[in-house]
């Protein structure tokens, strides 16, 4: 990492983290995992918790480096009970206290319902987790999740797995202009270039799955969206330049009547 | 002509101070004694920080977020290059603003008039909402020394009876004005709850909006007067700097800084629909003052997203008593780059522009980022038919809390704002 | 019968333990639900399955 990034932390529910990269393990081989991380630098990566089968000997946790904080999601979940039980299940598989609600009613366009999502947020930040809801970019929810004692809000660029970027661009703006926790880009970011410009608008951080799931060269695409999210924080922190705009002319003036 | 007596001879500002302090004959021996003592002896007055008996303290860290920023302040260190970066963002930061209010954006005033016109009819479009204030008592039992209504000033005191509250809002409304705001000097004893609670009973009858500027109260007290019709509280700081506020709020309820803060949070946690910030202008750094003033609205907005958030930008003015009093270093070029500032870091915010200022100034302002104005303007008490329409009242008159500057009748702000091509509005507002 | 991971299973009488192993489960990487609740590791030893319970055994897998 660039040395000018060094004091510049990430930090969710009192936890610092240097990388902006959530790393999604989904829709891929475990045996990849290794890899991935070490290519993304991530230090946060998601899990998912699901049935288990019998006889089953390969365990996913032994293929991520031990300094990796875990993000459980509860997908699968339907209604806050349903993301509740699940949050509960992973925190006994000893993953600690982070959980990213993900709550779905819909099989068709897989969007979070942001109801649901802040009633299971109150309920499991009471019980003491670091709740990370996934979520639709919409300024009232967020609030809600916020004062339920969310610890991030991490807002959909586009529907999951559609790798289409940031169709809710002007929508994730205004929770970062006006949401006090770190806004956390999740599902849609299809490409590096989307995520550097999530960054330069100032998200906290990006967490991308399917993009890397995808393509040809995973652990070469990892580095490449580690790279792409490093740019656009340094470009976020120096601040971007100014764009002339082209035809601007002066109107007549406004302040001649002003007296000393 | 404040201008000439700053500069000395040898061109170079000079720090000027207000000479607030007017002894009255009329004071009896004693009570001159305790004013001078007041005046002379920080520790014969009170801890201003401390709440008294019966204040509620409520749980809130939006004092600390803003005055953290107010004291870190240093707006001698921005550039005209932070100038410039400012009004280029889309989004105007904290740190922009401080640029916008530093002594480095003087030059830039154009632009930022420019700037703060395109924002402001993005969220207003071309209207000007018109109001105008009705006194209804003068009593006061703070010693506040560059107000009119202090308990030191020899003045006509008085309070209005409902019968009379009701003939000037009859004659007020007669003039076509929907939107009230209620004034009273800050007396408990004289003007308590329940009788402002009645004249805002009252002025539901006669207007579509009631707003308070009255002493701050606890947040029962906000809830009863929301219930009687009141929906918007405007409190004046004065200013956030709680040193410089000690030594000009020397005895009463008002000294206490910390609970007239909080009073906005109070009134929206009692149901209000919105709430009023301001510091006036000219009795401390009105850069840091602006500032605080700002970051005010801005933190309590952030907090309750729900209420209507205006502004008010007043500068001292001249009082029954001491016509010498003046707001110092504020002058025209100031105050519009303070106002133009308001504008481009809260967008959505009402400016009010109040009749302290010229006509011509108020003309200017509005086409850049005022969206509100007041007219038909008395700061005296019971004076509205001698003053509308020229007849005698017949009966008492009390005094005014400071000299206004523009005495346009309604009828000729209207008439004023349409031939600037502007729109001026009444009333936009459902109560519910 | 005991419903387990939706699958009815003649369990009835086991304990925790004994289930997990007869299903060569790793004890290690799963956490057991019974009826809704979760079940603590230590109590595996004394928990008997009855009939009408339901349980869900639960693990990692990859996920976004």
């Amino acid at each position: 990492m660039d040395k000018r990034l060094e004091d510049d932390k990430l930090v969710i529910g009192g936890q610092e983290f240097h990388s902006r990269f959530i790393l999604g393990s989904g829709k891929y081989s475990m045996k990849l995992i290794e890899a991935a991380v070490r290519d993304a630098g991530a230090e946060i990566i998601t899990l998912a918790v699901r049935r288990a089968n019998t006889k089953e000997q390969e365990n996913i946790i032994d293929y991520i480096p031990r300094n990796v904080t875990l993000l459980p999601n509860t997908s699968g979940a339907r209604d806050a009970r349903e993301a509740v039980r699940i949050a509960r299940l992973a925190r006994e598989l000893g993953c600690g206290n982070f959980v990213k609600i993900e709550i779905m009613r819909d099989t068709k366009y897989l969007l979070p319902d942001n109801y649901e999502t802040v009633k299971a947020t109150e309920i499991l930040a009471k019980e003491g987790f670091i709740v990370m809801p996934y979520m639709y970019p919409d300024l009232n929810a967020a609030r809600d999740l916020a004062n339920a004692g969310a610890a991030a809000v991490m807002p959909l660029a586009a529907p999951i797995g559609s790798n289409k970027g940031l169709a809710t661009k002007d929508f994730i703006q205004i929770l970062i202009n006006e949401i006090e926790l770190p806004v956390i880009v999740d599902a849609g970011i299809g490409r590096p270039s989307q995520a550097c410009e999530a960054m330069e608008m100032g998200a906290a951080a990006i967490m991308a799955n399917t993009a890397l799931a995808t393509a040809g060269d995973l652990p070469l695409m990892a580095a490449a969206f580690r790279q792409a999210i490093e740019a656009g924080r340094k470009a976020y922190l120096s601040g971007l330049g100014r764009v002339l705009t082209r035809g601007a002319s002066a109107s007549d003036p406004l302040t001649g009547f002003l007296h000393d | 002509m404040i201008s000439d007596a700053l500069k000395a001879s040898t061109g170079k500002v000079i720090k000027m101070e207000n000479q607030f302090y007017v002894d009255s004959d009329h004071l009896s021996k004693e009570a001159l004694a305790r004013k001078h003592q007041l005046e002379t002896d920080a520790s014969s007055r009170t801890n201003h920080m401390e709440y008294l008996p019966g204040m509620e303290q409520i749980q809130s860290d939006i004092r600390e977020r803003v005055m953290s920023q107010t004291e870190q302040y240093d707006y001698t260190v921005y550039t005209s290059a932070d100038v410039s970066a400012a009004l280029e963002h889309e989004q105007c930061s904290i740190e922009d603003f401080k640029a916008l209010l530093s002594p480095a954006a003087g030059p830039f005033l154009e632009q930022m008039a420019q700037r703060a016109r395109v924002e402001t009819r993005k969220h207003f479009g071309n209207t000007v909402y018109l109001f105008t204030p009705l006194y209804i008592a003068n009593y006061c039992e703070n010693y506040c020394v560059y107000c009119g209504f202090n308990c030191y000033n020899h003045i006509k005191r008085m309070r209005l009876t409902m019968e009379q509250i009701e003939h000037e809002m009859k004659i007020i409304a007669d003039s076509g004005m929907e939107e009230i705001l209620l004034l009273t000097g800050e007396s408990r004893g004289m003007s308590d709850v329940s009788y402002i609670g009645e004249a805002c009973k009252l002025a539901r009858k006669y207007f579509r909006m009631v707003g308070l500027e009255i002493y701050p109260v606890n947040t029962d007290e906000y809830r009863y007067l929301h219930e009687c019709g009141a929906d918007y509280v405007t409190v004046f700081q004065e200013t956030y700097d709680s040193d410089k506020y000690e030594t000009l709020h020397l005895a009463g309820h008002k000294r206490v800084w910390p609970y007239r803060f909080e009073a906005q949070e109070r009134a929206l946690m009692g149901g209000m629909r919105g709430v009023a910030f301001s510091a006036l202008l000219g009795l401390s750094d009105f850069r840091k003052d602006a500032l605080a003033t700002a970051l005010h609205a801005y933190f309590l907005q952030r907090k309750y997203p729900q209420a209507e958030i205006s502004l008010s930008c007043p500068r001292l003015r001249p009082i029954v008593n001491n016509d010498k009093i003046n707001p110092l270093d504020v002058h025209e070029k100031q105050l519009c780059q303070i106002i133009c500032a308001y504008r481009i870091f809260l967008p959505f915010a009402g400016i009010t522009v109040s009749s302290r200022e010229s006509a011509e100034f108020r003309n200017g302002i509005i086409k850049i980022a005022a969206t509100k104005v007041s007219a038909g303007v008395s700061t005296g008490i019971g004076d509205h038919e001698s003053k509308y329409t020229g007849k005698e009242s017949g009966s008492a008159e009390g005094d005014e809390q400071f000299e206004i500057n523009d005495r346009r009748s309604f009828e000729t702000m209207y008439q004023d704002i349409e031939s600037e091509g502007l729109q001026p509005v009444l009333n936009d507002y459902l109560y519910v | 019968m005991v419903m387990i991971n939706g699958n009815s299973v003649d369990a009835d009488g086991m304990t925790i333990t004994e289930y997990l192993q007869q299903a060569q489960y790793d004890p290690r990487i799963v956490v057991v639900e019974r009826n809704e609740e979760i079940v603590p590791r230590d109590s595996y030893q004394e928990t008997k399955l009855a009939d009408g319970d339901v349980i869900e055994v639960v693990t990692f897998m990859g996920g976004g």
